[in-house]
């Protein structure tokens, strides 16, 4: 069952050991575990990379890359039709995926598990499936303030097409959710709420429980982008009941190019397909998988198996080292940044939710955001600057744009320290 | 590497800080509008030219330090020139930054520009430094708006 090239980064199996031993008080070896990452061996501007943007994407730990490459090196067939049995095998790996992909947010079952490109083609399906069939002139969607552009513009495109009207759901100034007013805003009219899990300007994490029984309570769905959710926290789909959670890999160390839709089995039965093409037929040659349509005829064409693999791959190591450790270490390492940025002049910190991890965004003084990011790139620290992909919320606070520091499982309080040294030369730079 | 000075020269900071010639002109017979949507930064640049000179030049805007910093010091520069003199200096601080390796005549008078030639280390900010001069040239040629060459939707 276990693919042996996923055993096989050191660091990992070190760990997990280690955890065993040491259990209850498992300590996060955060020096160990960045000898995953072979990207920390090479510097940039002759250091070694300070990598805050994990918010845009993650880096790969070396059983992501071998599994990619034992793909291509070893696997490489296509898969659900041959029935030879390189292809056999690589339909395992990819199935395994699913598989993996099932247990890891908890889904009663593989066949409510679509592989997508990411979190936005996963939204993109639904809105051009289910949206179509549900939505029609003068009915409602409603998505949040603080929603990526990629949870605002596939809704727009329906809501044109149909005449149908975008509804947004309001935030108050720490960037939370007003759950008063979400609640008053579902009536008769809505189909669907589409609503971030995490922001990926704010870090709020949203009260989806509430936010998903209140839809529920009218007979609304609910999608869910995990974008910015899975590689921060556990995400267990069935207990919060949502109908659709989409997600991407390479945000959560996995490859690009490839993402997971959920959907519950009775939605996804009801949909109509989103692309033609080859496979969206039942499998035939393979024991284990004999499959009723969903999640198939929502993957027409050869799909990205090497992704899927890698996917698969970054799920078990991230079980290995177990989300709620690395949500613990985020945590403090949020925190710490929080406490932190806000000594410094002029700092303004957008999103003050109580609920909130790994991501930060600022501005200091009337230094622009981009001037901020080329002085960081100089000290070989890696932020994000700009809009972040959701004007909205920078409209929100009246900002054209903010600097964001987001982190990741590999992330340290010195490279911290270093990000707040060099925003102090920046001040110097600007006095 | 190159030190972080050289691109955020105090001249540059300066003029980010207060900006010359930072203002509308209603009586411009010439006006173009510039904006790079990768980090926001936006501007529009007016003229008034009167026998081929730059009697006034203005512009407002907001953006980063670079692309402020430019805006500023090319109404600076550019005020009082004949429109040919103008597109020599465009064509010179394009070489300056390291975008254009085209010859120009020696002897034109770049002043305060020549703290540019920093920003040739750090060809992400290379657009910055020249969307001010993209939106004077489309004033010129009376194009508006202008979006960065480089600039990409977020």
């Amino acid at each position: 069952m276990q693919p042996p090239h996923l055993l096989q980064g050191n660091g990992i199996m070190k760990t997990q050991e280690n955890r065993k031993s040491m259990q209850p008080s498992y300590s996060y070896e955060v020096q160990k575990i960045r000898k995953d990452f072979p990207i920390f061996a090479y510097p940039v501007k002759n250091k070694t990379l300070n990598y805050l943007d994990n918010a845009a994407t993650t880096q790969k730990p070396q059983a992501v890359i071998d599994a990619v490459t034992g793909y291509y090196t070893r696997e490489c067939a296509s898969i659900h039709r041959g029935i030879y049995s390189l292809s056999e095998r690589a339909t395992e790996l990819y199935e395994t995926s699913r598989v993996k992909a099932q247990h890891f947010i908890h889904a009663a079952s593989c066949r409510e598990i679509v592989f997508v490109s990411g979190a936005t083609e996963g939204i993109n399906l639904v809105a051009q499936t289910y949206g179509k069939m549900h939505v029609g002139p003068d009915d409602e969607i409603l998505v949040s303030a603080m929603e990526h552009h990629s949870n605002i513009v596939p809704w727009q495109m329906l809501c044109q097409e149909k005449g149908a009207r975008l509804r947004y759901i309001p935030m108050n100034p720490d960037g939370e959710i007003v759950l008063e007013q979400y609640e008053r805003l579902i009536n008769a009219r809505t189909r669907l709420v589409a609503i971030t899990h995490v922001s990926n300007v704010m870090g709020t994490i949203n009260p989806l429980r509430e936010i998903i029984r209140m839809a529920h309570g009218k007979n609304v769905p609910v999608l869910v982008d995990g974008a910015q959710a899975v590689q921060h926290m556990p995400v267990d789909v069935s207990d919060l009941d949502c109908d659709f959670y989409v997600f991407s890999g390479h945000k959560m160390y996995g490859p690009t190019g490839i993402g997971v839709l959920y959907g519950k089995e009775s939605l996804l039965e009801d949909m109509p397909p989103y692309q033609g093409g080859g496979d969206m037929i039942r499998s035939v040659t393979f024991e284990k998988t004999v499959y009723g349509l969903p999640p198939y005829k929502f993957e027409a064409g050869t799909p990205n198996i090497a992704g899927g693999i890698g996917l698969g791959a970054a799920m078990d190591y991230l079980r290995f080292l177990g989300l709620e450790n690395i949500a613990k270490h985020e945590m403090e390492l949020t925190d710490y940044a929080t406490q932190r940025l806000l000594s410094l002049d002029a700092l303004r910190l957008f999103g003050m939710a109580q609920e909130k991890t790994a991501v930060l965004s600022f501005t200091l003084g009337d230094i622009h955001p981009h001037d901020i990011g080329t002085i960081l790139d100089q000290e070989g620290i890696a932020i994000r600057t700009g809009q972040h992909c959701a004007q909205p919320v920078m409209d929100f606070f009246g900002i054209p744009a903010t600097a964001r520091i987001s982190f990741g499982l590999y992330n340290t309080k010195e490279e911290i320290d270093a990000a707040i040294e060099a925003l102090e030369k920046v001040q110097e730079v600007f006095r | 590497m190159p030190d972080i000075r050289n691109l955020y020269q105090k001249l540059i900071v300066d003029h980010y800080r207060n900006p010359r010639n930072f203002r509308d002109l209603p009586d411009a017979n010439r006006r173009a509008e510039g904006h790079n949507s990768l980090c926001g930064d936006k501007l529009s640049v007016h003229l008034i030219i009167k026998n081929h000179i730059f009697e006034e030049i203005s512009f407002n805007g907001s953006g980063c330090a670079i692309f402020v910093a430019s805006a500023s010091m090319m109404t600076e520069v550019t005020k009082g020139k004949s429109v040919q003199e103008a597109l020599a200096i465009s064509k010179r601080f394009r070489q300056i930054v390291g975008d254009s390796s085209e010859s120009t005549p020696e002897g034109i008078e770049m002043g305060d520009l020549k703290a540019f030639s920093g920003v040739r280390g750090y060809p992400a900010r290379v657009k910055c430094a020249l969307l001010p001069w993209e939106t004077l040239l489309a004033a010129l040629e009376r194009q508006s708006p202008v979006a960065s060459r480089q600039s990409t939707v977020q």
